[in-house]
């Protein structure tokens, strides 16, 4: 699965992935595992039903589950670990990867650690969890300069809204009450459309996450997709690939 | 919902199916259909409101008439059902067909008399309750006092009286000033089947509270709240969704109620808010495929559970057209299945086994060979026999229970 691939290239030598379709079977980190969840539970908030209205308990519960991974993914500094160990190149996997599936929770966890209106240069230890509305109004004053010390792909993307993960989740549940015509188009309004159009995006994912996606979260099946990504360029090409797949399926 | 001789079950499509108890144990057929609700456009929000009936409530039976309840996501309908298997024949005026008779070839009065005929069953609309909910009504319970009953959606209850249409009550209202705040929301909820003032809601946090309607108009403070702590051996991200309840019910002496989360069923006395008397697990053997059945969205299944007529054996649903039976007195349980494969009629029932590893007995059903397609959701037990009725996908199963039959 060609998500999972590029993503396993964020968390090199954690484990070995060949070789789990026969035999031994891999456990893949807590972290994957965490990661794969959370992602599962955005396709799932996102793939409204258009026709008859979504079902308000299952969209409520979803929502809290990816709260809890997220706040736990705050409070352990994952994300921070992640920003620190990225280079260039791995931050447009994760562009790649995040962007398929949903607003980057990445972008939301930054804007949510930003802990107020004190110095930026905070303890990423720290676990405030504040309500991210606030966090929102106040993060672009402290983006700037942290942008100093993020990597290449923060700095492209200054204007990101913070806390646009939370901002998704709103999203939602506003859709879910004044449902319109026009809902979806609010719903991703935000989401940066620019490489795929969405129908065939989601109808790809989908397809993937049919292929053994969960699996108990016991083994990663093999990168279907050509995923040879080793840099930049072969990022894009892959980009171009990955929609003509789509637009094929 | 299985009241004296009558029970009925609801089809995607909106019809309702009553069902007459036989003579005798023997096949059933069919009693009535009717089509409950139609599907239906809501203009201002350009979405469809599905026919699909949620929720089928009897009425305490008053006069030679039966009433019931239905609902789909927004309009609750009171239907009344009534029978006529007899005629009256010898009219004068009028002949057999009908058509007024030539005077002139009467020649004496005759009084008409009732003679019988095949039953004719009909059902007839007597109050449609529309536009009470904005969110998609999940329960209906019928008052002890037979004159009101209430509808619950996913944010609200409201309180209406059987014979008024175009006002009710709102008695609880959990929606945030925010949406972006909402959290929680009502899976279920039913009347004290003894004390009017009584009702309880569950919610999707595995929460339960129980409110008296004396204590003000909007109850939005509980009277008691059951909750149960989590267990932290057993936290995963999934905790949350497996602890919601999907059914909650009140026994009949109204002591207890009973209620289903994805994983167990429990026994809560009223007199105790900390944690069930009882816990029953229904399908342990799921906890570790939790990630699977989330993906596949079989986590939001909702089951059903009822009581028998004593409030000594529970029951509830599960997959691969599964159903279970707990006994509370000898705490031993069954599993069933409903299938036309292993069920003619007469048969007996071959209790069903589920291996999880190990060892491997004849006729055991592994975990991962199960049907999660095949789910036994809604379950009845008729109120004073030992009669019960499963619905599994598009079969509606009654079965009896022999004198002799044992739960092993």
């Amino acid at each position: 699965m060609f998500v999972r691939g590029l993503k396993r290239k964020c968390f090199d030598g954690e484990e070995d992935i060949e070789g789990t379709l026969a035999g031994i079977k891999a456990i893949p980190s807590y972290n994957l595992q965490r990661q794969s969840l959370l992602d599962m539970s955005l396709v799932k908030l996102q793939l409204c039903h258009m026709l008859v209205e979504p079902n308000l308990c299952r969209s409520v519960l979803i929502a809290n589950t990816v709260r809890q991974i997220q706040e736990e993914m705050t409070q352990d500094g994952t994300w921070q670990m992640i920003n620190t160990q990225s280079t260039g190149q791995t931050s447009l996997d994760r562009l790649v990867s995040t962007d398929i599936l949903c607003r980057s929770s990445r972008e939301q966890a930054e804007g949510k650690q930003v802990p107020g209106y004190s110095s930026f240069n905070k303890d990423f230890e720290d676990d405030q969890t504040q309500d991210s509305s606030e966090t929102m109004s106040t993060s672009s004053s402290v983006q700037t300069p942290r942008n100093l010390q993020s990597n290449v792909w923060e700095m492209e993307n200054p204007q990101e809204s913070r806390g646009n993960f939370q901002k998704s989740l709103d999203q939602i549940f506003e859709t879910l009450e004044n449902k319109n015509p026009n809902s979806v188009e609010d719903l991703f309004s935000e989401v940066d459309n620019s490489y795929y159009d969405l129908d065939t995006m989601l109808t790809g994912m989908m397809s993937n996450t049919k292929m053994g996606h969960c699996d108990g979260l016991e083994t990663f099946s093999s990168p279907t997709t050509a995923t040879s990504n080793s840099n930049c360029k072969s990022d894009l090409n892959e980009l171009d690939h990955i929609v003509e797949i789509l637009v094929e399926s | 919902m299985i009241p004296l001789s009558f029970f009925t079950c609801g089809v995607h499509g909106g019809n309702d199916e009553s069902k007459n108890e036989p003579y005798s144990q023997g096949e059933y057929n069919v009693y009535s259909t009717f089509q409950s609700h139609e599907p239906e456009f809501d203009y201002l929000k350009s979405l469809e409101i599905e026919e699909k009936i949620n929720k089928i409530k009897w009425l305490p039976q008053q006069n030679a008439a039966h009433s019931l309840l239905s609902t789909n996501d927004k309009t609750i309908k009171l239907w009344k059902i009534t029978e006529r298997d007899k005629r009256p024949e010898g009219y004068n005026l009028k002949d057999e067909e009908g058509k007024l008779k030539d005077l002139s070839t009467v020649t004496s009065l005759q009084v008409p008399v009732l003679k019988p005929m095949d039953l004719m069953v009909e059902v007839t609309p007597r109050r449609i309750f529309a536009n009470g909910h904005t969110y998609h009504v999940n329960s209906i319970s019928v008052n002890s006092d037979c004159e009101t009953y209430m509808s619950a959606d996913d944010l609200r209850i409201n309180l209406w009286h059987l014979a008024i249409t175009d006002r009710s009550f709102n008695i609880v209202d959990i929606k945030p000033a925010n949406m972006e705040d909402l959290t929680e929301v009502i899976t279920a909820s039913e009347f004290h089947p003894h004390h009017c003032n009584l009702f309880v809601y569950s919610s999707s946090k595995g929460s339960l509270r129980l409110c008296d309607m004396r204590a003000s108009a909007l109850c939005d403070k509980h009277s008691k709240l059951y909750e149960e702590p989590e267990d932290p051996s057993n936290r995963s991200f999934f905790s949350e969704i497996i602890s919601s309840v999907s059914d909650v019910k009140f026994s009949h002496s109204g002591r207890y109620m009973l209620t289903r989360d994805y994983l167990t069923v429990k026994v809560w006395d009223l007199n105790m808010e900390t944690k069930p008397v009882e816990t029953y697990q229904v399908h342990d053997y799921l906890r570790s495929k939790l990630c699977s059945l989330y993906e596949n969205d079989c986590i939001f299944d909702k089951f059903e559970c009822a009581w028998n007529g004593s409030d000594s054996v529970i029951m509830t649903g599960a997959y691969n057209n599964f159903f279970r039976m707990f006994d509370r007195n000898t705490k031993r349980d069954v599993t069933l299945e409903a299938s036309r494969e292993s069920s003619k009629p007469r048969a007996i029932l071959k209790p069903r086994r589920v291996c999880v590893g190990g060892k491997r007995r004849k006729d055991d059903i592994s975990v991962d060979s199960l049907d999660f397609t095949k789910k036994i959701l809604h379950t009845a037990w008729h109120p004073t026999e030992n009669i019960i009725a499963i619905a599994a996908t598009n079969n509606l199963y009654i079965f009896q229970d022999k004198v002799n039959s044992e739960m092993h």
